[in-house]
């Protein structure tokens, strides 16, 4: 245990910023439901500190407690003293894995799938062709299924089914050699632009329709895309087990993949993937040499979101484009759409507005719901491992929905997608879930020709 | 330690979901937000109904097993941290608002609901609880009264004890006491209502509050006043009251906070002003409008070099964050923050604010102040490094300087963070002995196995 103290002390320059305080107990999604204060950020702090001071005879009851919490970042953004809350817990994480080793279950699944994209995208591919024998559709507003049997991992969720083709395998069909037949205007902010698309996995496996649609609306808007082919998982699943090791293999992967490629700006339609990739990566790699060091950061600069490089970088004259079709447009707005605030989004990149523009620009009526930027209680593996309080702090999120009288929820990032289907299709909802770009997508489709 | 049996006994009370004895959870019941050293309970039980608590305490009456009740933790002396042997009794779950009457303006609250949750209900129905400590975003009311915590309207609107008319408590023995009433005036029995306010757990464990409303004021100006030196601002604030005008807010920054505030916010503050009052009137329109132009005259009169006003509410709204975010810029600076709370009467702010100065230079420390200058009550907040133990020493040794001052002033040392453990050792200083063996004999007689909190209020030994 002293050895792990010693580890620990690592983290105590940052440890000692909080002056426990406790204003994260008014915005923890997870304290609003159990009241204690060790899933509270103060007290896992207190209790980080405590592993320090060698107060605990094992690491197993922190370990556990630390473990349990959803990484929103709701702390971290409404802390007074600026503690870097999610930087402590990902690499306390990883210290504690470090030195009681992974479980077995978690080795297998990060260190023989996830760090190889290959392996990852065969496994999952064989899984999306099975899954029926498992799974039966529900036929309904969100797309979900729900097990056939019982299983003690799905329980009662419904979960969306993998895409029968992912968009990586589409790759080859798409044509981006360059902007669109229509022509970009010398003064268009997108002229020479290069922009590499990263996919992330569940895009790829599961709403590859995101990426379809990114596509689609990115060379609408004359942005010269490249796609590389071989890419993976950016790393936060194994990140948030610790796994400091698979996730340092995935980033290098990922370096070498891109080196190959020119571009100017890295785009991802995943709010966990960019704030992964533009925080964690440069942030949590460890010991890198100085010219990783060096990509890493450049790298970081040039990660945006994709709602935000629209409204932001390419800044198209949305009042124009609906100029004139205004017949199709009030066709369109018959739909009420409220937008789903994703931590990762708003709270750790301070993107909020440019959705709600995306959303408005694709011709919908967007109306406000209670609560938009609490978090939908996903937090990846959180949801696995503590699935009845995710579930409760969902249906939070789901009822906001509700109450809105919206005829589709659009969010900005696949995972909360999925925890808000599963909320829906549970409460039996007529509400549709979607990203803004597939709006975006297809009131360009309706609207141009 | 507690047997097992008791432990099995309490289980049986809350379930076994709410009770809480392993040590990691433990440790997160050992601190509250006072800058003291830590101690972790026995055992935590997270009650759901006014049964299980009379339950509970009952049981721990019967085995003399100390209690101390703990709501979000935010406490600043201490009161909070509970004893070694004992149990943290835990609010959050009591946390229903029972009634807001419109008609007698008064609510109903278990102890657990959190200040804001109140303020923003009562609010919707056109009412208005007044009391806004810092922490009322998280903070509870139960902790609210037990500390009788103040805020930034304390100067008219006053704080917490001023907005008490009843309170439902379990006493030491677990008897079942109602005292106060839902009527404006009470004139029945003792005011046991106003002794158990600010008693920080030691006379009782709160069941039901009652709490008075008013209604919510129609009109408010809010400004900013920009000072050359720190003298005229504070000799400004006693102007203010000494021509018998009450803001609802009259709170100072010096100039140390102002940057710290600017570097955070980049609200557009005036890094050079050596003082900023940010003022607030409100009440009926015509009354708003007269105040406002008598404040503005007397700001100026006093040597204010610039005065702006809040035309709209997105500039009153700017005003104010920027004073809420004085703690936060403060803590930013470095790892360890003592807010101190000492409070003088009004007329004494600028000897207060002179010799704070004065202080920081002798213990060669970095203080910050900032408050609610308009009550007398200040937060002179020093910045340090507890793990730097001779600079944490000239701290201890300016803090004790900072409560003479104020005492010598015709202060006290606490304004609304109460005494707890933190200030328990100064505590004669303030009243004198007689009153501390007053409240001693008062609660052996309440308590008579001293297990209501114990080690906090009365003094050190006991």
């Amino acid at each position: 245990m002293n050895e792990l103290a010693n580890l620990v002390k690592e983290l105590e320059e940052q440890l000692v910023i909080c002056i426990r305080c406790g204003m994260c107990q008014s915005v923890c999604p997870l304290f609003e439901q159990t009241r204690k204060e060790a899933d509270v950020a103060r007290g896992k702090l207190a209790l980080l500190s405590g592993l320090m001071e060698n107060i605990f005879a094992d690491p197993d009851g922190v370990n556990q407690r630390l473990n349990k919490c959803l990484l929103c970042g709701s702390c971290a953004a409404n802390c007074p003293s600026g503690v870097n809350v999610l930087e402590i817990f990902i690499k306390a994480r990883a210290i504690l894995a470090e030195y009681k080793g992974l479980s077995p279950v978690k080795q297998l699944i990060f260190k023989k799938m996830l760090a190889n994209p290959k392996t990852f995208d065969t496994l999952t591919q064989w899984a999306g062709r099975f899954q029926n024998l498992f799974i039966k559709d529900q036929a309904n507003a969100q797309g979900t299924s729900c097990a056939r049997l019982v299983s003690p991992l799905l329980s009662h969720r419904h979960i969306l089914p993998m895409a029968k083709t992912p968009f990586h395998k589409t790759l080859t069909d798409l044509s981006l050699k360059g902007p669109a037949q229509g022509s970009v205007p010398a003064t268009s902010p997108t002229k020479g632009l290069k922009a590499l698309f990263f996919t992330g996995c569940l895009i790829d496996k599961i709403f590859p329709n995101v990426a379809h649609a990114s596509v689609k609306v990115l060379t609408h808007h004359g942005v010269a895309l490249t796609i590389p082919e071989g890419q993976g998982c950016c790393g936060i699943p194994a990140l948030a087990s610790g796994d400091r090791k698979t996730f340092t293999r995935l980033v290098d992967h990922h370096l070498e993949l891109f080196k190959q490629e020119k571009f100017d700006v890295l785009i991802t339609a995943c709010a966990t993937c960019t704030s992964t990739i533009k925080k964690l990566w440069p942030s949590i790699y460890k010991n890198p040499t100085s010219d990783v060091k060096e990509q890493l950061k450049q790298l970081s600069e040039k990660t945006m979101d994709i709602n935000q490089f629209l409204v932001d970088r390419v800044k198209p004259d949305f009042a124009m484009e609906s100029s004139g079709i205004t017949e199709t447009a009030s066709k369109t707005t018959g739909d009420i759409v409220t937008y789903h605030d994703p931590c990762h989004l708003k709270k750790s990149l301070g993107v909020a507005d440019q959705p709600r523009k995306i959303i408005q620009a694709a011709g919908k009526k967007l109306v406000e719901m209670e609560g938009s930027d609490k978090c939908c209680g996903m937090g990846g593996s959180f949801n696995v491992y503590h699935y009845e309080i995710s579930a409760s702090i969902g249906n939070l999120k789901q009822k906001n929905i509700a109450d809105t009288g919206c005829t589709t929820v659009a969010t900005g990032c696949p995972a909360c997608m999925m925890q808000i289907s599963d909320m829906l299709a549970k409460e039996k909802r007529n509400i549709k879930v979607c990203h803004p770009m597939e709006l975006y997508a297809q009131f360009l489709e309706e609207n141009t020709q | 330690m507690i047997s097992q049996s008791i432990l099995s006994e309490l289980k049986k009370i809350v379930g076994p979901e709410h009770l809480l004895t392993e040590r990691e959870d433990m440790h997160t019941y050992s601190y509250d937000a006072a800058v003291l050293d830590s101690q972790m309970p026995c055992a935590a039980v997270m009650p759901g109904t006014s049964r299980e608590v009379g339950k509970i305490v009952s049981l721990c009456h019967e085995n003399r097993i100390p209690i101390t009740v703990r709501g979000s933790g935010t406490n600043l002396s201490g009161g909070t941290i509970p004893e070694s042997c004992g149990i943290v009794l835990l609010t959050g779950r009591l946390n229903k608002i029972i009634e807001i009457n419109e008609q007698d303006m008064y609510a109903v609250v278990q102890p657990g609901v959190i200040t804001a949750t109140l303020a923003a209900a009562v609010e919707k129905k056109g009412l208005f609880y007044p009391p806004d400590p810092g922490s009322q975003a998280v903070s509870t009311l139960g902790g609210n009264v037990a500390e009788n915590a103040g805020g930034l309207r304390g100067l008219k609107y006053g704080v917490t004890k001023d907005y008490v008319m009843g309170l439902h408590f379990f006493d030491a023995q677990g008897r079942y006491v109602k005292t106060g009433s839902r009527t404006v005036k009470c004139a029945t029995g003792y005011n046991i209502t106003g002794l158990m306010t600010g008693s920080e757990g030691t006379l009782g464990i709160l069941d039901e509050i009652i709490l008075k409303l008013i209604p919510a004021p129609k009109a408010r100006q809010s400004m900013v006043a920009v000072y050359n030196t720190m003298d005229a601002a504070s000799e400004t604030v006693a102007g203010i009251i000494a021509a018998h005008i009450v803001p609802a807010t009259l709170e100072i920054l010096d100039n140390f906070t102002i940057r710290a505030v600017e570097d955070y916010s980049h609200a557009g503050l005036p890094v050079d002003a050596a003082a900023l009052l940010l003022i607030e009137v409100d009440g009926h329109p015509t009354v708003v409008a007269e105040e406002g132009e008598k404040v503005e005259a007397l700001c100026r009169k006093m040597g204010a070099k610039q005065i702006k006003r809040a035309e709209t509410d997105e500039e009153r709204e700017k005003i104010w964050s920027a004073r809420r975010s004085a703690l936060s810029a403060l803590a930013k600076l470095k790892p360890t923050l003592v807010l101190e709370d000492a409070t003088v009467p009004r007329s004494k702010i600028p000897e207060m604010v002179r010799a704070l100065q004065e202080i920081a230079k002798t213990y060669r420390i970095d203080i910050g102040t900032f408050g609610h200058a308009g009550d007398g009550n200040l937060h002179p907040t020093i910045l340090t490094d507890k793990r730097n133990t001779e600079e944490f020493k000239r701290v201890e040794e300016a803090i004790e300087a900072i409560f003479d001052k104020a005492l010598g002033l015709g202060g006290t040392l606490s304004g609304e963070h109460g005494t707890g453990i933190a200030k328990a050792p100064f505590l004669e200083k303030e009243t004198g002995w007689s009153a501390i063996l007053f409240s001693r004999q008062l609660r052996q007689a309440m308590d008579p196995h001293n297990i209501l909190n114990p080690g906090k209020i009365t003094g050190v030994s006991q």
